[in-house]
């Protein structure tokens, strides 16, 4: 049981939902970059939540079935043909086989989310499916998929066609978004101007946006508050003694274009973080594309928690609109 | 030494030793870390130890951000008594300077770093006072080094050079971070020497290479076949310079599958390295070549 990769699009990964327990090594719990629209797929498809399934980015893939199948595709908008024939995003339908999944062209959003009933079967490493392509670990041989790959399938359970996520439980992509962030970590460092003005300024998704993080663009540099370099850390005032990273965290390379760590983030590095991303809000910026505009907004962890909350509320709703 | 506590969002806890490196911070986060790994918090899902702070990735459902926060600063204070000794390993690395491979990198990044007419260790040893690349190059390898962190990417161990604050060598990261490293390129920044275990982005100073992997995800080398990852917090480096004959030699050897790293049993005591400097270092290399 298996699907033919006849063309794999820009980059497609293997992601379930990632691999705690290694960042102490260096091993980043990679994952879907947009785990609520992974949940979504494999709900609809009867997968467990955290099943494997395709991340694609930008662009889909061309894929052939070996075997009936039931598919979703969910995240960004990026609508499904089979054989030709348009399917609705957000809903599972059948493709059977000798039949081929395409795709047409990205009309929002970044990252869609192809779950199959069965999931994936690649081999799991240290406890997960996920690809984390830097460390050639995890997924289809470590690496994004390629032409003429054969991805194996597990089991299906049953299944009802046609079953849709309500529109309200759908993520819709703007524009423009907010990204809620707790100021902390090595905050201290920076001016109370430079503060200021990184949650004012209009800040833009640069070309740079990938799985291990997010860069921007657009705002005023930062000024740092004087100080002797600490012994070890390196002589630009945006060095640190080298230090771990939260995911979510904002680091600021020589003070000017921020970076916000994503699911194959390094795990620590030399360069001061100002704050980090709320929980809430991450997997909302997987769905950015570059000159994307963002803005910074200050939160207490009051706050973070309640966002925090309202997320679980939302998935809640979620699992029970998709309960069978 | 002062420590900091900070949250990472909503789902860590930062924790610093001091601003400044030493190995007193070192072992306080060790002992810290151990002691909190030893606790079986309810609620904490992963425990980082760095070069002289922590951090722990937490599940704010299943406990309060700041009943955590509370309990580790509770934990510090135990951790101030703790022991401050190791049992642990010293391994041989052997080392390609001025390989072909960092310098193709080093030449393609030029206009990233601080001295675009020179080359990354023409810049380190100039920055440390050394006359020469080759003198430079002795004193990175002529005392023994310190892995007091694990991370970056998978597996990357970073370095703290054994030898008094003033004879530590010290260069800048470069000025924009690279896009590419070499696989098992010996680098530095700021105090830090590290080996990156994978190809990617880096921002330190590029020396040599080795030729002895340290990451195997596939675990068929054979000293990576109980885990893929080579190094722990704690390890002693030694760098042996080799030269091109030898780096083929040894290439050659681990993809046959008979490349056995050099590995002897030692006990690091922090006391008495600050104590005797030089007999500590000695100690460590007698153990190490079996004198």
């Amino acid at each position: 049981m298996a699907f033919k990769v006849l063309n794999p699009g820009l980059l497609t990964t293997v992601q379930d939902l990632g691999r705690p327990g290694y960042f102490h090594l260096g091993i980043p719990m990679s994952g879907a970059m947009d785990r609520y629209a992974l949940r979504a797929a494999n709900l609809l498809v009867g997968n467990p939540e955290g099943a494997a399934a395709l991340e694609a980015v930008f662009m889909g893939p061309q894929l052939e079935f070996e075997v009936d199948a039931t598919v979703a595709v969910t995240g960004a908008d990026l609508p499904a043909r089979v054989d030709g024939e348009p399917h609705p995003a957000w809903t599972a339908f059948p493709v059977r086989a000798g039949q081929v999944l395409s795709f047409d062209y990205l009309r929002g959003g970044a990252r869609a989310y192809i779950a199959i009933s069965g999931g994936i079967d690649t081999p799991p490493a240290l406890g997960s499916r996920s690809t984390y392509i830097i460390g050639a670990l995890g997924g289809y041989h470590g690496r994004a998929l390629a032409s003429g790959d054969m991805v194996p399938l597990g089991s299906p359970r049953a299944v009802q066609h046609g079953m849709e996520v309500p529109a309200a439980l759908r993520r819709t992509v703007e524009r423009s978004a907010e990204l809620r962030v707790l100021p902390g970590l090595y905050w201290r460092l920076i001016t109370e101007e430079a503060g200021r003005n990184f949650f004012e300024d209009e800040w833009k998704v640069a070309p740079e946006a990938d799985r291990m993080g997010y860069r921007f663009r657009g705002g005023r540099p930062f000024t740092f508050n004087p100080r002797e370099q600490p012994f070890g850390a390196g002589s630009n005032p945006s060095n640190i003694v080298d230090a771990c990273y939260p995911y979510g965290s904002i680091q600021v390379p020589g003070g000017t274009e921020p970076i916000v760590l994503h699911r194959d983030a390094v795990s620590g590095g030399g360069y001061f973080t100002l704050g980090a991303v709320v929980s809430a809000d991450m997997d909302l910026i997987s769905q950015m594309q570059p000159h994307t505009a963002v803005r910074f907004v200050k939160v207490d962890m009051e706050q973070a928690l309640a966002a925090r909350a309202d997320e679980a509320q939302r998935l809640a709703r979620l699992r029970e609109a998709l309960a069978a | 030494m002062k420590t900091r506590y900070s949250y990472g969002g909503d789902e860590h806890i930062f924790v610093e030793m001091d601003e400044e490196m030493s190995l007193e911070a070192f072992f306080k986060s060790m002992s810290i870390t151990n002691a909190v790994r030893a606790a079986h918090i309810d609620g904490i899902t992963e425990v980082c130890p760095a070069n002289g702070s922590f951090q722990i990735k937490f599940d704010p459902d299943r406990i309060a951000p700041d009943r955590l926060m509370s309990t580790l600063q509770s934990l510090e204070q135990a951790a101030e008594k703790a022991d401050k000794r190791l049992q642990t390993r010293i391994v041989e690395i052997p080392v390609y300077y001025r390989d072909p491979w960092t310098t193709e990198t080093l030449m393609r990044f030029r206009e990233r770093h601080q001295d675009p007419a020179g080359t990354d260790l023409d810049y380190a040893a100039r920055m440390n006072g050394y006359d020469t690349v080759e003198q430079f190059i002795h004193a990175h390898h002529a005392s023994p080094w310190f892995v007091s962190m694990v991370g970056f990417v998978a597996g990357l161990p970073f370095l703290y050079q054994l030898v008094e604050r003033e004879r530590q060598i010290q260069v800048p990261k470069y000025l924009r971070p690279r896009t590419d490293t070499p696989k098992h390129t010996i680098g530095h920044g700021g105090c830090f020497g590290c080996i990156y275990s994978v190809r990617g982005a880096g921002g330190y100073q590029m020396f040599g290479i080795t030729p002895m992997p340290i990451y195997d995800p596939t675990q068929k080398v054979s000293y990576l076949r109980e885990f893929m990852v080579f190094f722990r917090p704690g390890d002693i480096v030694k760098w042996k310079p080799i030269d091109r004959e030898e780096y083929d030699a040894i290439t050659a050897d681990v993809a046959a599958n008979r490349y056995e790293p050099r590995i002897r049993k030692v006990t690091f005591d922090l006391d008495a390295f600050n104590a005797d400097i030089d007999g500590t270092n000695q100690r460590l290399m007698e153990a190490l070549h079996g004198v």
